[in-house]
């Protein structure tokens, strides 16, 4: 049953369709802001059908294993992640003891399964996207955590169903910034334009995954697109509400409205914004970001 | 037409390899790639990596240095892939043909799917002749 779950409904296959179209979401808001047309809404389906046809290359001198279980660890993680978080969200009583624990592990596992597999690819540029992606992880994991202290303190639990039962944190002024620290670094997790050193584009040609091709290439892209669902909605669920299942239909709508317009702001400023160099970005996670996420805590510990 | 090829024609991803180009067929492959043409409607998408490429779009002459270039990221290249010469230099040698460095033309070296004369091929030239290249990989009459 927890295998079926794990492997349909609230896991991968769910996770996966509502992030191709979240993607989908991505890419036309982009098209629309460069005046173009976009590409059609299967757009991403058709991308990964594709990369399960081509051949799979494994580079020479590699180590086969870690090369192709990388992107295997990823998609592991995010689907599990999925799955705690839903089974949650449709039935608050399934909460367990430190379940946002679990899934501050788990969201961080696809970035760290980027690292394995970019070192794992022996070529010079993966490595150079590998230690960027290291950096980062380094950088928004401080204010991210301090972040959910936030609710944490306020609800004193840290378990998910009874901080969705709660009041939102929101509310508060010590919430919002927290909702706001925690958007830039959801930015810096998903490696959206602002701090995508370690793709970059221009100058690594691709970065950590410069050297996967065919199947391997399509789970991690999976994973992007499953991340890109599921963080959006586990910070609604930590801060904002979650989506709500049982108070009728216009709760439900306006909490998929909510889950949208956090999508479109990710989307918007990776569109304004021009990329910044690590050391940037490091000193803008600990520097002003960790500031204001240690004032939210205190401010929530203060009770405002 | 089989989904396989379906799902490949409509998902290009286009790799440029310039081999010594006097830039003009490149400039016009970024110009085909603007905005204004907006090829991301069909699934065409720039990639930096061989490892992603679908479309391999060949411009410049490819003289007795480049060509075993050429093939060694041909073979780095996943198969299926499709092969697209764009401009005069890359059809057929164009003026540099008599040069001491030209050896053969570069469909010697690689399999190509479509050559585009022209010197530079217009950006509608392109994406006419990517559309030719699709209906011919679906099997279809030209």
């Amino acid at each position: 049953m927890l295998l079926i779950q794990f492997l349909i409904f609230p896991g991968f296959l769910f996770a996966a369709t509502i992030g191709l179209v979240t993607s989908w979401i991505d890419r036309k808001v982009t098209a629309r802001v460069q005046m173009r047309v976009g590409p059609p809404f299967l757009q991403p389906f058709y991308d990964i059908i594709k990369l399960m046809i081509k051949e799979t290359l494994v580079p020479a001198g590699t180590s086969k294993w870690f090369f192709l279980s990388a992107p295997l660890l990823g998609i592991t993680a995010v689907s599990l992640a999925s799955l705690i978080l839903w089974r949650v969200l449709l039935t608050p009583s399934q909460t367990f003891m430190g379940d946002l624990i679990v899934l501050i592990y788990l969201f961080t596992m696809p970035a760290i399964a980027t690292v394995l597999g970019s070192f794992a690819s022996q070529n010079p540029l993966a490595s150079l996207g590998g230690s960027r992606e290291m950096k980062l992880i380094l950088a928004y994991e401080l204010p991210f955590i301090l972040v959910l202290l936030v609710p944490v303190i306020k609800l004193q639990s840290i378990r998910l169903g009874d901080i969705l039962l709660g009041t939102a944190a929101v509310h508060s002024i010590s919430g919002v910034l927290a909702l706001l620290v925690a958007i830039l670094c959801m930015q810096a997790k998903l490696t959206l334009v602002p701090f995508d050193m370690p793709e970059a584009e221009t100058e690594l040609t691709g970065g950590a995954y410069i050297e996967y091709s065919g199947p391997p290439l399509a789970m991690f892209k999976l994973t992007r697109a499953m991340m890109l669902f599921t963080l959006p909605i586990f910070l609604m669920t930590v801060f904002w509400g979650g989506i709500p299942f049982a108070q009728g239909w216009l709760p439900l709508f306006l909490g998929i409205l909510k889950y949208i317009a956090l999508v479109v702001i990710m989307v918007l400023v990776r569109n304004t914004a021009p990329r910044v160099r690590i050391d940037q970005a490091v000193k803008f996670f600990w520097g002003p970001l960790t500031i204001i996420a240690v004032l939210a805590a205190i401010l929530a510990y203060l009770g405002w | 037409m089989s989904f396989a090829v379906n799902a490949l024609t409509r998902s290009l991803n286009v790799f440029h390899l310039a081999g010594s180009a006097c830039n003009n067929c490149d400039i016009e492959i970024l110009a085909t790639l603007t905005p204004k043409y907006d090829l991301e409607r069909f699934g065409l998408v720039l990639v930096g990596s061989i490892r992603h490429a679908d479309l391999i779009l060949l411009s410049g002459i490819f003289n007795k240095k480049s060509a075993i270039r050429v093939k060694e990221v041909y073979e780095q290249a996943p198969k299926p892939v499709v092969v697209v010469a764009i401009g005069g230099c890359a059809c057929s040698g164009g003026m540099f043909r008599d040069s001491y460095n030209w050896d053969q033309p570069v469909n010697k070296y690689i399999p190509i799917d479509a050559y585009l004369p022209g010197c530079p091929p217009k950006p509608e030239a392109m994406i006419s002749a990517v559309v030719k290249l699709i209906t011919k990989l679906r099997g279809k009459k030209l």
